[in-house]
């Protein structure tokens, strides 16, 4: 990296800054006003419309060698939701996919 | 009806200790990288620190070290790690039937602490409990990022103290999507959610060649507009199923 020190340090506050102002956006800028039912309705889905879609390309990243996914990332993936549709709970099902990519990491 | 939650704030604030507590198993490992990675890029272990208290994204920072290794220009720099952390801003609009009426101050550290943890962790309790009060919620995402927060900014400073010392490959990255999709399988009650994933992951694949990013925005924008609307035909043709 060939960056100057002030470089370095602007990029560092600019990130900070526009990382803030999109977290604080609409929580700080809304604040109490009413949005209408048709929003909420949207609103509602915003986990399971974001973090899905922001995980799955490394989760079917092709790997350069064999021209498919990682099948202990794949598994691991299926029992970390299996686990969390089933105990409904995020703690248990993050605990079963770290076992088992672990495990099918080993036995690879 | 919605009867009241009578979850005291106290209560609420070690509720989500608890459940956001174990966490750390993966965000200090996840700090310890970034850490190490950004000394080698050439940061020294203020910057690095820096970096990891005054932004807390840990695949933005990544984003942007990777392209400062590469020495590419600021203004990409830029770019790319703020679209990485577009999702914050539907985060933080999802959260304002829940938290809009707390005071701005709380507001304003609420958004600083906004990682992807706290926030699906603390919305999966209000959608479970609607009655929650506001100090409630407020209390329990607090609790929620109390230790996930702090181990972040350790993980980082180990990492960056330690950093040659630490083996270059610990193998973290295949762990991240682990602490992720977590939070997914919770809150797969109803077909409009899983009808909304399948949107989400099927979008973003389809969307790939689009630049910095905006394919998981699009995709995710159609996602929720799929959720809203499977969840409306549902009611209509099954009203007896939405409580």
């Amino acid at each position: 990296m060939s960056l100057s020190q002030s470089t370095i340090w602007l990029i560092i506050a600019l990130l900070a800054l526009g990382t803030f102002g999109l977290r604080f956006s609409f929580l700080g800028l809304i604040g109490n006003r009413p949005l209408p039912e048709w929003l909420l309705r949207l609103l509602r889905y915003t986990p399971v419309a974001v973090i899905p879609g922001l995980m799955a390309p490394q989760v079917f990243r092709l790997n350069a060698a064999t021209g498919w996914p990682d099948p202990a990332l794949l598994g691991a993936v299926v029992a970390t939701l299996a686990v969390g549709l089933w105990r409904r709970n995020a703690i248990w099902a993050m605990l079963a996919g770290a076992l088992t990519l672990a495990l099918l990491t080993a036995l690879r | 009806m919605i009867q009241p939650d009578p979850t005291p704030p106290r209560r609420a604030f070690w509720q989500g200790l608890r459940d956001g507590g174990p966490f750390i198993l993966i965000v200090g490992p996840f700090g310890l990288v970034f850490g190490v990675v950004a000394t080698e890029a050439g940061l020294n272990v203020v910057q690095t620190m820096a970096f990891s208290i005054a932004v807390i994204a840990g695949a933005a920072q990544l984003a942007a070290i990777q392209l400062m290794v590469d020495d590419a220009p600021t203004l990409i720099v830029l770019v790319t790690a703020l679209a990485v952390n577009l999702r914050m801003a539907m985060y933080s609009a999802s959260l304002v039937p829940h938290l809009g009426a707390a005071p701005l101050w709380q507001r304003a550290l609420i958004a600083y602490l906004m990682v992807d943890q706290a926030y699906a962790t603390s919305f999966l309790r209000y959608e479970r409990d609607p009655g929650l009060s506001l100090q409630a919620k407020v209390a329990y995402y607090f609790g929620v990022i109390t230790l996930v927060a702090p181990v972040w900014y350790l993980g980082t400073l180990a990492g960056a103290l330690l950093g040659e010392a630490i083996p270059a490959s610990i193998p973290i990255g295949a762990a991240v999507p682990i602490a992720f999709l977590a939070l997914i399988g919770p809150m797969l009650r109803t077909l409009a959610q899983v009808a909304a994933v399948l949107v989400s992951v099927l979008g973003t694949l389809a969307l790939g060649f689009m630049p910095y990013n905006t394919g998981l925005l699009v995709a995710a924008l159609a996602a929720m507009a799929t959720g809203a609307a499977v969840e409306v035909w549902t009611a209509r043709h099954r009203p007896q199923v939405r409580a």
